[in-house]
Protein backbone atom coordinates (compact mmCIF):
# COMPACT_ATOMS: atom_id res chain seq x y z
CA UNK A 1 0.00 0.00 0.00
CA UNK A 2 1.72 3.09 -0.91
CA UNK A 3 1.20 6.86 0.41
CA UNK A 4 -1.78 8.59 -0.43
CA UNK A 5 -1.40 11.04 -3.65
CA UNK A 6 -2.97 14.35 -2.59
CA UNK A 7 -3.56 15.60 -5.77
CA UNK A 8 -6.01 11.92 -6.42
CA UNK A 9 -8.60 13.11 -3.64
CA UNK A 10 -8.40 16.74 -5.03
CA UNK A 11 -9.08 15.89 -8.66
CA UNK A 12 -11.80 13.70 -7.85
CA UNK A 13 -13.91 15.10 -5.02
CA UNK A 14 -13.02 18.83 -4.15
CA UNK A 15 -14.01 18.24 -0.15
CA UNK A 16 -12.73 21.36 0.08
CA UNK A 17 -15.56 23.02 -1.73
CA UNK A 18 -18.31 20.68 -0.68
CA UNK A 19 -17.71 22.15 3.34
CA UNK A 20 -18.76 25.33 2.08
CA UNK A 21 -22.13 23.67 0.90
CA UNK A 22 -22.13 23.60 5.20
CA UNK A 23 -22.90 25.74 7.08
CA UNK A 24 -21.63 24.76 10.44
CA UNK A 25 -18.40 23.63 8.90
CA UNK A 26 -17.61 27.09 7.26
CA UNK A 27 -18.90 29.20 9.27
CA UNK A 28 -16.33 31.92 10.40
CA UNK A 29 -17.67 32.71 13.56
CA UNK A 30 -17.11 30.21 15.94
CA UNK A 31 -17.02 27.07 14.09
CA UNK A 32 -14.32 27.99 11.43
CA UNK A 33 -11.85 25.33 13.21
CA UNK A 34 -13.96 22.80 13.36
CA UNK A 35 -12.74 19.17 12.07
CA UNK A 36 -16.14 16.98 12.21
CA UNK A 37 -15.23 13.59 12.24
CA UNK A 38 -18.61 12.11 13.83
CA UNK A 39 -20.89 11.37 10.50
CA UNK A 40 -21.20 7.97 11.69
CA UNK A 41 -23.70 9.36 14.55
CA UNK A 42 -24.96 12.35 12.54
CA UNK A 43 -24.07 13.84 9.73
CA UNK A 44 -24.05 17.68 8.66
CA UNK A 45 -26.70 19.45 6.92
CA UNK A 46 -25.80 21.44 3.65
CA UNK A 47 -27.50 24.79 3.15
CA UNK A 48 -29.85 24.18 0.67
CA UNK A 49 -31.68 21.02 2.47
CA UNK A 50 -31.74 23.83 5.63
CA UNK A 51 -33.04 26.24 3.31
CA UNK A 52 -35.86 23.48 1.62
CA UNK A 53 -37.01 23.06 5.38
CA UNK A 54 -37.43 26.49 6.05
CA UNK A 55 -39.27 27.38 2.67
CA UNK A 56 -41.66 24.74 3.67
CA UNK A 57 -42.42 25.74 6.99
CA UNK A 58 -42.55 29.77 5.77
CA UNK A 59 -44.94 28.61 2.60
CA UNK A 60 -45.83 25.11 2.36
CA UNK A 61 -47.19 23.69 5.61
CA UNK A 62 -50.04 22.01 5.81
CA UNK A 63 -51.40 18.45 7.24
CA UNK A 64 -51.21 15.92 3.93
CA UNK A 65 -53.19 13.10 2.80
CA UNK A 66 -56.36 15.27 4.38
CA UNK A 67 -57.09 18.81 3.28
CA UNK A 68 -58.89 19.32 -0.09
CA UNK A 69 -57.37 22.72 -0.14
CA UNK A 70 -54.57 23.82 -2.33
CA UNK A 71 -52.15 23.92 0.96
CA UNK A 72 -52.85 20.78 1.88
CA UNK A 73 -52.71 19.60 -1.66
CA UNK A 74 -49.36 20.74 -2.14
CA UNK A 75 -47.96 19.10 1.06
CA UNK A 76 -48.73 15.96 -0.01
CA UNK A 77 -47.31 15.96 -3.49
CA UNK A 78 -43.91 17.38 -1.83
CA UNK A 79 -43.95 14.37 0.99
CA UNK A 80 -45.30 11.71 -1.49
CA UNK A 81 -42.53 13.28 -3.96
CA UNK A 82 -39.35 11.92 -1.67
CA UNK A 83 -40.84 8.47 -1.38
CA UNK A 84 -40.39 8.21 -5.25
CA UNK A 85 -36.68 9.91 -4.26
CA UNK A 86 -35.90 7.37 -2.15
CA UNK A 87 -36.79 4.36 -4.53
CA UNK A 88 -34.71 5.85 -7.08
CA UNK A 89 -31.99 6.14 -4.15
CA UNK A 90 -32.00 2.25 -3.59
CA UNK A 91 -33.13 1.51 -6.84
CA UNK A 92 -36.61 0.26 -5.61
CA UNK A 93 -39.18 -0.54 -8.55
CA UNK A 94 -42.37 -0.55 -6.45
CA UNK A 95 -42.38 3.00 -4.66
CA UNK A 96 -45.21 1.33 -1.87
CA UNK A 97 -42.23 -0.50 -0.53
CA UNK A 98 -40.63 2.45 1.00
CA UNK A 99 -42.27 3.63 4.32
CA UNK A 100 -41.27 6.31 6.45
CA UNK A 101 -40.33 6.34 9.65
CA UNK A 102 -38.48 8.15 12.59
CA UNK A 103 -35.26 6.60 11.67
CA UNK A 104 -33.44 3.32 12.18
CA UNK A 105 -33.84 2.34 15.35
CA UNK A 106 -37.93 2.77 15.08
CA UNK A 107 -37.65 0.94 11.57
CA UNK A 108 -36.43 -1.95 12.74
CA UNK A 109 -38.38 -2.06 15.91
CA UNK A 110 -41.11 -2.22 13.11
CA UNK A 111 -39.89 -4.53 11.75
CA UNK A 112 -39.22 -6.85 15.12
CA UNK A 113 -43.25 -6.25 16.00
CA UNK A 114 -44.75 -6.68 12.71
CA UNK A 115 -42.57 -9.40 11.37
CA UNK A 116 -41.91 -10.99 14.66
CA UNK A 117 -45.36 -10.79 15.80
CA UNK A 118 -46.62 -12.38 12.78
CA UNK A 119 -44.45 -14.70 11.98
CA UNK A 120 -42.07 -16.00 14.79
CA UNK A 121 -43.33 -18.43 17.32
CA UNK A 122 -41.57 -20.62 20.42
CA UNK A 123 -38.83 -22.65 19.20
CA UNK A 124 -37.94 -20.73 16.57
CA UNK A 125 -34.49 -18.82 15.72
CA UNK A 126 -33.31 -15.16 14.81
CA UNK A 127 -29.54 -14.79 13.59
CA UNK A 128 -27.97 -11.30 14.06
CA UNK A 129 -24.55 -10.65 14.14
CA UNK A 130 -21.95 -9.89 17.00
CA UNK A 131 -21.40 -6.51 14.95
CA UNK A 132 -24.44 -5.08 15.54
CA UNK A 133 -25.90 -1.28 17.14
CA UNK A 134 -27.61 -2.24 19.87
CA UNK A 135 -30.73 -0.97 17.48
CA UNK A 136 -30.36 -4.34 15.50
CA UNK A 137 -30.15 -6.39 19.14
CA UNK A 138 -32.51 -5.22 21.80
CA UNK A 139 -35.82 -5.24 19.62
CA UNK A 140 -35.03 -8.53 18.42
CA UNK A 141 -34.33 -9.86 21.79
CA UNK A 142 -37.19 -8.62 23.69
CA UNK A 143 -39.65 -10.37 21.14
CA UNK A 144 -37.40 -13.80 21.68
CA UNK A 145 -38.50 -13.10 25.49
CA UNK A 146 -41.81 -12.11 24.43
CA UNK A 147 -42.56 -15.39 22.31
CA UNK A 148 -39.96 -18.13 23.52
CA UNK A 149 -37.71 -17.53 20.31
CA UNK A 150 -33.81 -18.04 20.48
CA UNK A 151 -31.44 -15.36 19.23
CA UNK A 152 -28.36 -16.75 17.35
CA UNK A 153 -25.01 -14.60 16.54
CA UNK A 154 -22.72 -14.73 13.87
CA UNK A 155 -19.37 -14.35 15.59
CA UNK A 156 -16.76 -12.35 14.17
CA UNK A 157 -12.89 -12.93 13.70
CA UNK A 158 -9.95 -10.49 15.09
CA UNK A 159 -9.96 -8.41 11.85
CA UNK A 160 -13.86 -7.87 12.23
CA UNK A 161 -15.11 -9.79 9.23
CA UNK A 162 -18.24 -12.02 10.00
CA UNK A 163 -17.57 -15.53 10.17
CA UNK A 164 -19.24 -16.49 6.79
CA UNK A 165 -19.43 -20.23 7.39
CA UNK A 166 -20.65 -19.88 11.04
CA UNK A 167 -23.12 -18.28 9.44
CA UNK A 168 -23.96 -20.54 6.76
CA UNK A 169 -23.88 -23.06 9.72
CA UNK A 170 -26.50 -20.61 11.90
CA UNK A 171 -29.18 -21.08 9.29
CA UNK A 172 -31.84 -23.77 9.96
CA UNK A 173 -35.71 -24.76 9.50
CA UNK A 174 -35.76 -22.99 12.58
CA UNK A 175 -34.38 -19.65 11.21
CA UNK A 176 -37.19 -17.20 10.61
CA UNK A 177 -35.11 -13.96 10.16
CA UNK A 178 -31.59 -12.34 9.75
CA UNK A 179 -31.11 -9.17 10.61
CA UNK A 180 -27.28 -8.10 10.03
CA UNK A 181 -25.58 -4.65 9.75
CA UNK A 182 -24.65 -3.36 6.01
CA UNK A 183 -21.69 -1.55 7.76
CA UNK A 184 -20.52 -1.88 11.14
CA UNK A 185 -20.66 2.04 12.82
CA UNK A 186 -17.61 0.68 14.71
CA UNK A 187 -14.98 -1.78 13.28
CA UNK A 188 -16.11 -0.13 9.21
CA UNK A 189 -16.21 -3.06 8.07
CA UNK A 190 -19.00 -3.95 5.13
CA UNK A 191 -20.48 -6.86 5.07
CA UNK A 192 -21.10 -9.51 2.15
CA UNK A 193 -24.98 -9.01 2.07
CA UNK A 194 -25.61 -9.92 -1.37
CA UNK A 195 -23.98 -13.39 -0.45
CA UNK A 196 -25.66 -13.58 2.84
CA UNK A 197 -29.43 -12.40 1.70
CA UNK A 198 -28.88 -15.31 -1.15
CA UNK A 199 -27.48 -18.16 1.21
CA UNK A 200 -30.67 -17.24 3.48
CA UNK A 201 -32.94 -17.31 0.12
CA UNK A 202 -31.75 -20.87 -0.76
CA UNK A 203 -33.20 -21.52 2.55
CA UNK A 204 -36.51 -19.79 2.27
CA UNK A 205 -34.86 -16.95 4.78
CA UNK A 206 -35.71 -13.23 4.40
CA UNK A 207 -33.06 -10.76 5.49
CA UNK A 208 -33.18 -7.34 7.22
CA UNK A 209 -30.27 -4.90 6.64
CA UNK A 210 -29.19 -2.36 8.68
CA UNK A 211 -27.98 0.22 6.38
CA UNK A 212 -27.45 2.97 8.74
CA UNK A 213 -24.04 3.45 7.77
CA UNK A 214 -24.56 1.91 4.41
CA UNK A 215 -26.88 3.90 2.52
CA UNK A 216 -24.83 7.07 3.42
CA UNK A 217 -21.88 6.32 2.03
CA UNK A 218 -22.18 3.67 -1.04
CA UNK A 219 -24.55 3.16 -4.06
CA UNK A 220 -27.17 0.71 -2.70
CA UNK A 221 -28.87 -1.34 -5.36
CA UNK A 222 -31.80 -3.23 -3.55
CA UNK A 223 -33.00 -5.28 -6.70
CA UNK A 224 -29.41 -6.59 -7.08
CA UNK A 225 -28.58 -6.81 -3.40
CA UNK A 226 -32.43 -8.58 -3.32
CA UNK A 227 -32.90 -8.20 0.74
CA UNK A 228 -36.28 -8.14 1.74
CA UNK A 229 -36.02 -5.18 3.96
CA UNK A 230 -33.69 -2.41 4.04
CA UNK A 231 -33.04 0.66 6.36
CA UNK A 232 -31.45 4.08 7.19
CA UNK A 233 -31.64 7.34 8.79
CA UNK A 234 -32.30 10.60 7.11
CA UNK A 235 -29.74 12.67 9.76
CA UNK A 236 -26.81 9.89 8.35
CA UNK A 237 -27.78 10.96 4.78
CA UNK A 238 -27.59 14.99 5.23
CA UNK A 239 -30.57 15.12 6.21
CA UNK A 240 -33.02 16.12 9.44
CA UNK A 241 -33.15 14.31 12.94
CA UNK A 242 -36.65 12.19 12.97
CA UNK A 243 -37.07 10.77 9.88
CA UNK A 244 -36.17 7.60 8.22
CA UNK A 245 -36.91 5.48 5.71
CA UNK A 246 -37.95 1.55 5.82
CA UNK A 247 -37.91 -0.58 2.61
CA UNK A 248 -39.91 -4.17 2.69
CA UNK A 249 -40.72 -6.34 0.07
CA UNK A 250 -44.45 -6.02 -0.68
CA UNK A 251 -44.91 -9.59 -0.16
CA UNK A 252 -43.62 -9.58 3.34
CA UNK A 253 -45.19 -6.14 4.32
CA UNK A 254 -48.75 -6.84 2.85
CA UNK A 255 -48.83 -9.91 5.27
CA UNK A 256 -47.44 -8.16 8.62
CA UNK A 257 -50.02 -6.41 10.91
CA UNK A 258 -49.31 -2.62 11.76
CA UNK A 259 -46.88 -1.99 14.16
CA UNK A 260 -48.96 1.49 15.26
CA UNK A 261 -53.06 1.90 14.76
CA UNK A 262 -53.99 5.62 14.45
CA UNK A 263 -55.36 8.33 11.77
CA UNK A 264 -53.58 7.46 8.07
CA UNK A 265 -53.53 4.10 8.69
CA UNK A 266 -56.82 2.89 7.88
CA UNK A 267 -59.56 2.07 4.95
CA UNK A 268 -62.44 2.67 7.52
CA UNK A 269 -63.33 2.30 11.42
CA UNK A 270 -66.13 1.21 13.22
CA UNK A 271 -66.32 0.46 17.04
CA UNK A 272 -66.54 -3.08 15.80
CA UNK A 273 -63.84 -3.40 13.21
CA UNK A 274 -61.21 -1.17 11.54
CA UNK A 275 -60.09 -2.03 8.60
CA UNK A 276 -56.42 -1.23 7.59
CA UNK A 277 -54.82 0.71 4.45
CA UNK A 278 -52.77 -0.66 2.08
CA UNK A 279 -49.06 -0.85 2.21
CA UNK A 280 -47.21 2.33 2.27
CA UNK A 281 -50.13 4.09 4.85
CA UNK A 282 -50.64 0.77 6.75
CA UNK A 283 -47.41 1.65 8.58
CA UNK A 284 -47.18 5.27 8.65
CA UNK A 285 -49.63 6.02 11.54
CA UNK A 286 -50.63 9.29 12.55
CA UNK A 287 -49.25 12.89 11.57
CA UNK A 288 -45.50 12.17 9.95
CA UNK A 289 -42.42 15.04 10.11
CA UNK A 290 -43.08 16.38 6.87
CA UNK A 291 -40.74 18.97 6.67
CA UNK A 292 -38.18 15.99 8.00
CA UNK A 293 -39.13 14.05 4.65
CA UNK A 294 -39.28 16.89 2.96
CA UNK A 295 -35.27 18.28 3.97
CA UNK A 296 -34.19 13.93 3.51
CA UNK A 297 -35.38 14.31 -0.46
CA UNK A 298 -33.55 17.11 -0.52
CA UNK A 299 -30.16 15.67 1.05
CA UNK A 300 -30.71 12.97 -1.35
CA UNK A 301 -30.72 14.55 -4.35
CA UNK A 302 -27.87 16.72 -3.06
CA UNK A 303 -25.93 13.37 -2.83
CA UNK A 304 -27.05 12.20 -5.78
CA UNK A 305 -25.64 15.67 -7.73
CA UNK A 306 -22.35 14.64 -6.23
CA UNK A 307 -22.46 10.88 -6.69
CA UNK A 308 -22.12 8.04 -4.37
CA UNK A 309 -19.81 6.33 -6.38
CA UNK A 310 -17.22 9.29 -6.39
CA UNK A 311 -18.07 9.59 -1.74
CA UNK A 312 -17.23 6.22 -1.19
CA UNK A 313 -13.92 6.72 -3.28
CA UNK A 314 -13.03 9.60 -1.09
CA UNK A 315 -14.04 8.18 1.95
CA UNK A 316 -11.71 5.23 0.98
CA UNK A 317 -9.39 7.18 0.50
CA UNK A 318 -9.54 9.21 3.46
CA UNK A 319 -9.81 6.30 5.54
CA UNK A 320 -6.52 4.93 4.07
CA UNK A 321 -4.84 7.75 4.66
CA UNK A 322 -5.84 8.28 8.11
CA UNK A 323 -5.41 4.45 8.86
CA UNK A 324 -1.33 4.92 7.60
CA UNK A 325 -0.74 7.99 9.52
CA UNK A 326 -2.40 6.80 12.75
CA UNK A 327 -0.42 3.45 12.89
CA UNK A 328 2.55 5.54 12.76
CA UNK A 329 1.98 6.51 16.62
CA UNK A 330 3.20 4.38 19.36
CA UNK A 331 0.56 2.19 21.60
CA UNK A 332 -1.96 3.18 18.92
CA UNK A 333 -4.55 0.11 17.82
CA UNK A 334 -7.18 0.21 15.24
CA UNK A 335 -10.05 -2.30 16.27
CA UNK A 336 -11.43 -3.34 12.31
CA UNK A 337 -9.45 -3.94 9.81
CA UNK A 338 -11.13 -5.79 7.13
CA UNK A 339 -9.67 -5.16 3.67
CA UNK A 340 -13.31 -4.06 2.43
CA UNK A 341 -13.83 -1.23 5.05
CA UNK A 342 -16.14 2.14 5.27
CA UNK A 343 -15.09 5.42 6.15
CA UNK A 344 -15.36 4.31 10.36
CA UNK A 345 -11.80 4.19 12.46
CA UNK A 346 -12.13 2.75 15.76
CA UNK A 347 -8.54 3.54 18.04
CA UNK A 348 -7.66 3.12 21.50
CA UNK A 349 -4.40 4.21 22.38
CA UNK A 350 -2.31 2.85 25.41
CA UNK A 351 -2.82 4.15 28.61
CA UNK A 352 -4.94 6.75 27.27
CA UNK A 353 -8.86 6.58 28.59
CA UNK A 354 -11.13 7.04 24.93
CA UNK A 355 -13.04 9.48 26.86
CA UNK A 356 -10.17 11.57 27.91
CA UNK A 357 -8.72 11.32 24.12
CA UNK A 358 -12.28 12.34 23.05
CA UNK A 359 -12.37 15.47 25.44
CA UNK A 360 -8.66 16.35 24.73
CA UNK A 361 -8.99 16.22 21.19
CA UNK A 362 -12.40 18.51 21.50
CA UNK A 363 -10.37 20.78 23.64
CA UNK A 364 -8.36 21.10 19.68
CA UNK A 365 -11.91 21.57 17.90
CA UNK A 366 -12.11 17.12 16.61
CA UNK A 367 -14.96 16.51 17.02
CA UNK A 368 -14.66 12.40 17.78
CA UNK A 369 -17.00 9.82 18.98
CA UNK A 370 -15.60 8.52 22.20
CA UNK A 371 -17.49 5.30 24.49
CA UNK A 372 -19.27 1.84 23.40
CA UNK A 373 -20.87 3.42 20.49
CA UNK A 374 -23.94 1.63 21.33
CA UNK A 375 -22.21 -1.93 20.87
CA UNK A 376 -21.38 -2.90 23.52
CA UNK A 377 -20.83 -6.43 22.00
CA UNK A 378 -18.28 -5.24 20.22
CA UNK A 379 -16.55 -3.97 23.12
CA UNK A 380 -16.64 -7.09 24.84
CA UNK A 381 -15.52 -8.80 21.47
CA UNK A 382 -11.87 -6.99 21.76
CA UNK A 383 -11.51 -6.65 25.51
CA UNK A 384 -12.10 -3.03 25.25
CA UNK A 385 -14.05 -0.65 27.60
CA UNK A 386 -14.54 1.77 24.70
CA UNK A 387 -12.78 3.49 21.48
CA UNK A 388 -12.28 6.27 20.58
CA UNK A 389 -13.72 7.00 16.45
CA UNK A 390 -13.65 8.79 13.75
CA UNK A 391 -16.07 8.56 10.97
CA UNK A 392 -15.51 10.36 7.30
CA UNK A 393 -17.98 11.65 5.18
CA UNK A 394 -18.15 13.71 1.61
CA UNK A 395 -17.01 17.32 3.19
CA UNK A 396 -13.76 15.82 4.91
CA UNK A 397 -10.16 16.79 3.93
CA UNK A 398 -6.78 15.09 4.24
CA UNK A 399 -6.49 18.48 6.14
CA UNK A 400 -9.01 17.49 8.81
CA UNK A 401 -7.09 14.32 8.85
CA UNK A 402 -3.97 15.82 9.69
CA UNK A 403 -5.16 17.70 12.50
CA UNK A 404 -6.84 14.63 13.80
CA UNK A 405 -3.42 12.67 14.30
CA UNK A 406 -1.60 15.78 15.59
CA UNK A 407 -4.16 16.22 18.43
CA UNK A 408 -3.96 12.28 19.06
CA UNK A 409 -0.11 13.16 19.00
CA UNK A 410 -0.90 15.92 22.02
CA UNK A 411 -3.22 14.21 23.88
CA UNK A 412 -0.74 11.41 23.97
CA UNK A 413 2.10 13.35 25.09
CA UNK A 414 0.07 14.76 27.76
CA UNK A 415 0.03 11.37 29.45
CA UNK A 416 3.40 10.14 28.59
CA UNK B 1 -9.57 27.31 32.15
CA UNK B 2 -8.97 24.08 29.19
CA UNK B 3 -9.73 20.66 29.53
CA UNK B 4 -6.04 20.43 28.66
CA UNK B 5 -5.02 22.48 31.56
CA UNK B 6 -7.20 20.41 34.16
CA UNK B 7 -5.90 17.75 32.40
CA UNK B 8 -2.29 18.73 32.89
CA UNK B 9 -2.86 20.08 36.27
CA UNK B 10 -4.96 17.15 37.41
CA UNK B 11 -3.18 14.27 35.81
CA UNK B 12 0.44 14.59 36.00
CA UNK B 13 0.13 14.33 39.34
CA UNK B 14 -2.28 12.07 40.51
CA UNK B 15 -2.84 9.65 37.89
CA UNK B 16 0.66 8.45 37.21
CA UNK B 17 1.09 8.32 41.43
CA UNK B 18 -2.27 7.89 42.87
CA UNK B 19 -2.27 8.45 46.29
CA UNK B 20 -3.91 5.38 48.57
CA UNK B 21 -3.96 3.02 45.66
CA UNK B 22 -5.25 -0.83 46.74
CA UNK B 23 -7.68 -2.50 48.35
CA UNK B 24 -7.89 -2.96 52.52
CA UNK B 25 -7.59 -6.24 53.57
CA UNK B 26 -9.63 -5.67 56.41
CA UNK B 27 -11.78 -2.85 55.87
CA UNK B 28 -15.07 -2.40 57.81
CA UNK B 29 -16.49 -0.73 55.10
CA UNK B 30 -16.72 -1.08 51.13
CA UNK B 31 -17.81 -0.51 47.96
CA UNK B 32 -18.25 -1.17 44.46
CA UNK B 33 -18.56 1.44 41.47
CA UNK B 34 -19.66 1.56 37.88
CA UNK B 35 -20.42 3.25 35.48
CA UNK B 36 -21.56 1.12 32.78
CA UNK B 37 -21.56 3.69 29.85
CA UNK B 38 -17.88 4.13 29.80
CA UNK B 39 -16.65 1.28 31.71
CA UNK B 40 -15.23 2.83 34.71
CA UNK B 41 -15.10 0.37 37.58
CA UNK B 42 -13.72 1.11 40.68
CA UNK B 43 -13.49 0.35 44.56
CA UNK B 44 -13.52 2.12 47.77
CA UNK B 45 -12.37 0.01 51.41
CA UNK B 46 -12.03 2.07 54.43
CA UNK B 47 -11.49 1.41 57.85
CA UNK B 48 -14.27 3.31 60.34
CA UNK B 49 -13.16 3.81 63.90
CA UNK B 50 -15.61 5.84 66.34
CA UNK B 51 -17.56 6.92 63.12
CA UNK B 52 -13.93 8.40 61.60
CA UNK B 53 -12.53 7.33 58.14
CA UNK B 54 -9.01 6.07 60.12
CA UNK B 55 -7.80 4.24 57.08
CA UNK B 56 -8.98 4.54 53.06
CA UNK B 57 -8.08 3.28 49.69
CA UNK B 58 -9.15 3.40 46.28
CA UNK B 59 -8.44 1.07 43.34
CA UNK B 60 -9.67 0.41 40.11
CA UNK B 61 -10.04 0.78 35.92
CA UNK B 62 -11.24 4.20 34.83
CA UNK B 63 -10.49 6.87 32.72
CA UNK B 64 -7.77 10.07 34.15
CA UNK B 65 -10.63 12.00 35.54
CA UNK B 66 -12.15 9.61 37.57
CA UNK B 67 -9.02 8.30 38.67
CA UNK B 68 -7.40 11.52 40.02
CA UNK B 69 -10.66 12.53 41.61
CA UNK B 70 -10.72 9.19 43.65
CA UNK B 71 -6.92 9.36 44.10
CA UNK B 72 -7.77 13.19 45.25
CA UNK B 73 -11.17 12.24 47.64
CA UNK B 74 -8.97 9.63 49.50
CA UNK B 75 -5.96 12.13 50.05
CA UNK B 76 -8.82 14.55 51.12
CA UNK B 77 -11.14 12.24 53.81
CA UNK B 78 -8.07 10.21 54.78
CA UNK B 79 -8.39 10.92 59.07
CA UNK B 80 -12.04 12.92 58.40
CA UNK B 81 -15.45 12.11 60.32
CA UNK B 82 -17.79 10.43 58.34
CA UNK B 83 -19.94 13.48 58.18
CA UNK B 84 -17.08 15.52 57.15
CA UNK B 85 -16.41 13.17 53.99
CA UNK B 86 -20.34 13.41 53.32
CA UNK B 87 -20.35 16.86 53.64
CA UNK B 88 -17.03 16.88 51.32
CA UNK B 89 -19.24 15.00 48.85
CA UNK B 90 -22.00 17.31 48.75
CA UNK B 91 -19.60 20.45 47.95
CA UNK B 92 -17.70 18.37 45.17
CA UNK B 93 -21.48 17.10 43.68
CA UNK B 94 -22.32 21.58 43.95
CA UNK B 95 -18.70 22.24 42.41
CA UNK B 96 -18.83 20.41 39.54
CA UNK B 97 -22.79 20.37 38.98
CA UNK B 98 -24.19 23.81 39.91
CA UNK B 99 -24.02 27.03 38.28
CA UNK B 100 -20.83 28.89 39.83
CA UNK B 101 -22.91 31.62 41.62
CA UNK B 102 -23.92 28.77 43.80
CA UNK B 103 -20.31 27.23 44.66
CA UNK B 104 -19.43 29.20 48.05
CA UNK B 105 -15.80 28.67 49.27
CA UNK B 106 -15.43 25.65 50.12
CA UNK B 107 -12.85 23.05 52.14
CA UNK B 108 -12.05 21.17 48.96
CA UNK B 109 -8.92 23.04 48.22
CA UNK B 110 -6.85 21.69 45.07
CA UNK B 111 -10.09 19.70 44.22
CA UNK B 112 -11.29 23.07 42.75
CA UNK B 113 -9.65 21.92 39.73
CA UNK B 114 -12.95 19.71 39.05
CA UNK B 115 -14.84 22.91 38.65
CA UNK B 116 -14.00 22.58 34.86
CA UNK B 117 -16.31 19.46 34.71
CA UNK B 118 -19.21 21.61 34.74
CA UNK B 119 -18.59 22.45 31.13
CA UNK B 120 -18.27 18.69 30.62
CA UNK B 121 -21.68 17.31 31.11
CA UNK B 122 -20.12 13.95 29.73
CA UNK B 123 -17.82 13.96 32.23
CA UNK B 124 -19.28 14.69 35.32
CA UNK B 125 -20.14 11.43 36.09
CA UNK B 126 -16.58 10.52 35.78
CA UNK B 127 -15.64 12.93 38.69
CA UNK B 128 -18.73 12.00 40.63
CA UNK B 129 -18.47 8.00 40.98
CA UNK B 130 -15.35 7.61 43.34
CA UNK B 131 -17.23 10.17 45.81
CA UNK B 132 -20.24 8.23 45.42
CA UNK B 133 -18.69 5.02 46.25
CA UNK B 134 -17.17 6.56 48.84
CA UNK B 135 -21.07 7.56 50.37
CA UNK B 136 -22.01 3.60 49.30
CA UNK B 137 -18.88 2.39 51.37
CA UNK B 138 -20.22 4.70 54.55
CA UNK B 139 -23.93 3.08 54.41
CA UNK B 140 -22.14 -0.12 53.43
CA UNK B 141 -24.18 -0.95 50.09
CA UNK B 142 -22.09 -3.14 48.62
CA UNK B 143 -22.49 -1.62 44.79
CA UNK B 144 -23.28 1.73 43.40
CA UNK B 145 -24.01 2.58 39.35
CA UNK B 146 -23.97 5.72 38.14
CA UNK B 147 -27.55 4.47 36.33
CA UNK B 148 -30.87 4.48 36.98
CA UNK B 149 -32.37 5.48 40.27
CA UNK B 150 -28.55 5.84 41.29
CA UNK B 151 -27.80 9.06 38.56
CA UNK B 152 -26.06 11.55 40.17
CA UNK B 153 -26.73 13.44 37.44
CA UNK B 154 -29.77 12.55 35.64
CA UNK B 155 -29.67 13.62 31.73
CA UNK B 156 -26.45 14.63 31.93
CA UNK B 157 -24.64 11.08 30.68
CA UNK B 158 -22.30 9.95 28.40
CA UNK B 159 -23.82 9.67 25.57
CA UNK B 160 -26.17 6.99 25.18
CA UNK B 161 -26.90 4.30 21.77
Amino acid sequence: MGKIDREVVTVDLDAESIKKDFPILSNSENNKSLVYLDSGASAQMPQLVIDRINHYHQHEHANIHRGVYDLSEQATISYESVRSTVARFLNVADTSEVIFTKGTTHAINLVAHAFGRTFVRAGDEIVISHMEHHSNIVPWQQLCEEVGATLKIIPISDIGELDMEAYGRLLSERTKIVAVTHVSNVLGTINPIKEMVALAHSKDIPVLVDGAQGAPHMKVDIQDLDCDFYIFSGHKVCGPTGIGILYGKRNWLERMNPYEGGGDMILSVTFEKTTYAEIPAKFEAGTPPIASAIGLGEAIKYLEAIGLERIEKHEKVLTRYATEALTEINGLTVYGTAPNKAGVISFGVKGVHPHDMGTLLSDDGVAVRAGHHCAQPVMQRFKVPATTRASFYLYNTLEDIDRLVSSVRNAKKIFS
Amino acid sequence: MSSKQMYQEVILDHCKKPRNWGQLSNATHKAEGINPLCGDHIWVSMNVVDEKISDIQYEGESCAICMASGSMMTAKVKGKACSEAIDLTEQFRVLTTEEESKVEPSGLGSLAVFSGIRDLPSRVKCALLPWHTLIAAINSQSEISTEGDKDPVPGSGTKKG
